[in-house]
């Protein structure tokens, strides 16, 4: 029998496929607290019934990711599995470990798209965001992606030490041929909220980048779509964090785990439950978990009555809880939230720059290995 | 609508796949993290974004399907919604 769709339809899947990962990103999406232990995952057989159910739901899109979705060795047979299910499939990846032979099977098993992340222009930002090189090997991959006639999205984290980059980086983008180009900025969550006195921006280098960005974008309509995502520790407003919790998006963890985001299994006393557990579909509905922050009714003041919550939802609850500890509350990042100041105090230390007398402490990213 | 040269013919870019949706039974066009739904003659016109008609024919296909609605009508539509497909950079021109 079909679950058919609910009103919770998720349009899109992120299976992050493992947590391995040869890069070492202060800004890493990836939870801090699941780092040093080996990591389970999900076996091949797992992931296309997870798949099978997720179609079933309602899903359109999946999206592999990580970590590194290169280092399972059956990822041919998983994009092979969604796209037999008529799933258009995305790769996110940072291409390091790519074979041009490899691409070649991935596009042969249905692959739809391409996303390699840059850390900036040069080998020294790989070096200093990433704890590595690799920027030769990334363009010889994009140019794999357009030879076989994938297309191309080149993702750019962006933060205090590589903004300023914004227009050689549209030109790049733009001269490797990708279709897309996305120029996201450092989300403060998990390893970025680690180092973030580090990667935060000033308003003033966001607004020259916001504006190059939006020149460009008229430039080359039609051709290349750029993506400017406002960074919401500077714009007052709370961003509608995954078009809601446990809505539009899916996200699947290493270890199987289905969650609304990418770090939900880190808050406190959210008991989230696996696909090997139970049917994807009665778990999407039914779990405690994915229904505690869906509609309104966990909200509270301003947002309660606030006219935004339809657009905004009250924003990521990860961020909320990280600043005030409490899961319920408003997003800081929100003008109107009463723990705004946390924010406004952000702001207020990366406008005075670190110094030789207040050096920054760097916290790299650390990787688990698999179990 | 613009027509980078005279005859070339649109298209869907290859980021871009015609769905239908068996939930719904409507039409989407899938790209990286968007989707479009569409309307019946608007599903129509993406299926034939196939590089193989010009404008002035895919109009002429359309018109033959459906006498409904007259041509001068369908051919603003068509017009409308290839120019906006084309902004989103969802259409190619096939010279």
């Amino acid at each position: 029998m079909q679950p058919g769709p609910t009103s919770h339809r998720p349009y899109t899947l992120v299976a992050e496929l493992t947590y391995r990962c040869p890069l070492r990103c202060l800004y890493c999406s990836n939870p801090v607290q699941r780092a040093d232990a080996p990591q389970a995952e999900l076996d091949t057989a797992s992931w296309q019934r997870a798949l099978t159910q997720a179609e079933e739901l309602g899903v359109v899109q999946v999206h592999f990711s990580g970590g590194e979705p290169l280092l399972r060795r059956d990822l041919e047979a998983l994009v092979q599995h969604a796209h037999s299910l008529g799933l258009y499939c995305s790769l996110i990846t940072s291409a390091l470990g790519l074979t041009r032979a490899r691409l070649g099977e991935l596009a042969q098993a249905g692959l739809d798209h391409v996303q390699i992340s840059l850390q900036g222009l040069s080998d020294a930002d790989g070096l200093q965001i990433a704890g590595r090189t690799g920027l030769a090997e990334k363009l010889v991959a994009m140019e794999w992606v357009r030879s076989l006639s994938l297309p191309l999205t080149v993702n750019v984290v962006l933060h205090r030490h590589n903004i300023e980059q914004v227009p050689e980086l549209i030109d790049l983008a733009a001269r490797v041929g990708a279709e897309r180009l996305e120029l996201a900025n450092t989300q403060f969550l998990g390893w970025a909220l680690e180092n973030q006195a580090y990667l935060l921006p000033t308003a003033a280098q966001i607004e020259r980048a916001r504006a190059q960005a939006s020149a460009a974008r008229d430039r080359l309509r039609g051709r290349m779509e750029i993506l400017f995502v406002l960074p919401d520790y500077h714009t007052g407003t709370v961003r509608a964090c995954m078009s809601g919790w446990a809505s539009r998006y899916m996200v699947v963890s290493p270890d199987g785990l289905v969650l609304p985001c990418h770090q939900a299994h880190t808050l406190p006393g959210l008991t989230f439950e696996r696909v090997t557990e139970r049917a994807l579909g009665d778990i999407w509905r039914d779990s405690p978990a994915l229904n505690a922050f869906r509609g309104e009714a966990w909200m509270e003041e301003p947002c309660r009555g606030c006219e935004r919550r339809e657009q905004d939802f009250g924003g990521c609850r990860c961020q909320a809880f990280a600043l005030t500890g409490r899961l319920n509350a408003t997003d800081p990042a929100c003008r109107l939230a009463p723990e705004h100041g946390r924010v406004l105090e952000a702001r207020s230390r990366a406008a005075a720059p670190p110094t030789a007398e207040r050096p920054v402490q760097l916290r790299y990213r650390r990787v688990p290995s698999a179990r | 609508m613009t027509v980078p040269v005279t005859g070339a013919r649109p298209k869907l870019a290859r980021k871009v796949r015609l769905k239908l949706d068996r939930h719904t039974g409507e039409h989407w066009l899938i790209y990286p993290e968007r989707g479009l739904r569409l309307n019946a003659s608007a599903a129509r016109i993406a299926a034939l974004c196939s590089g193989e008609l010009q404008v002035d024919q895919l109009v002429e296909r359309l018109c033959a399907e459906t006498c409904a609605a007259g041509r001068e009508r369908i051919e603003r539509d068509t017009h409308a919604f290839l120019q906006a497909l084309s902004e989103r950079g969802l259409l190619e021109w096939v010279t």
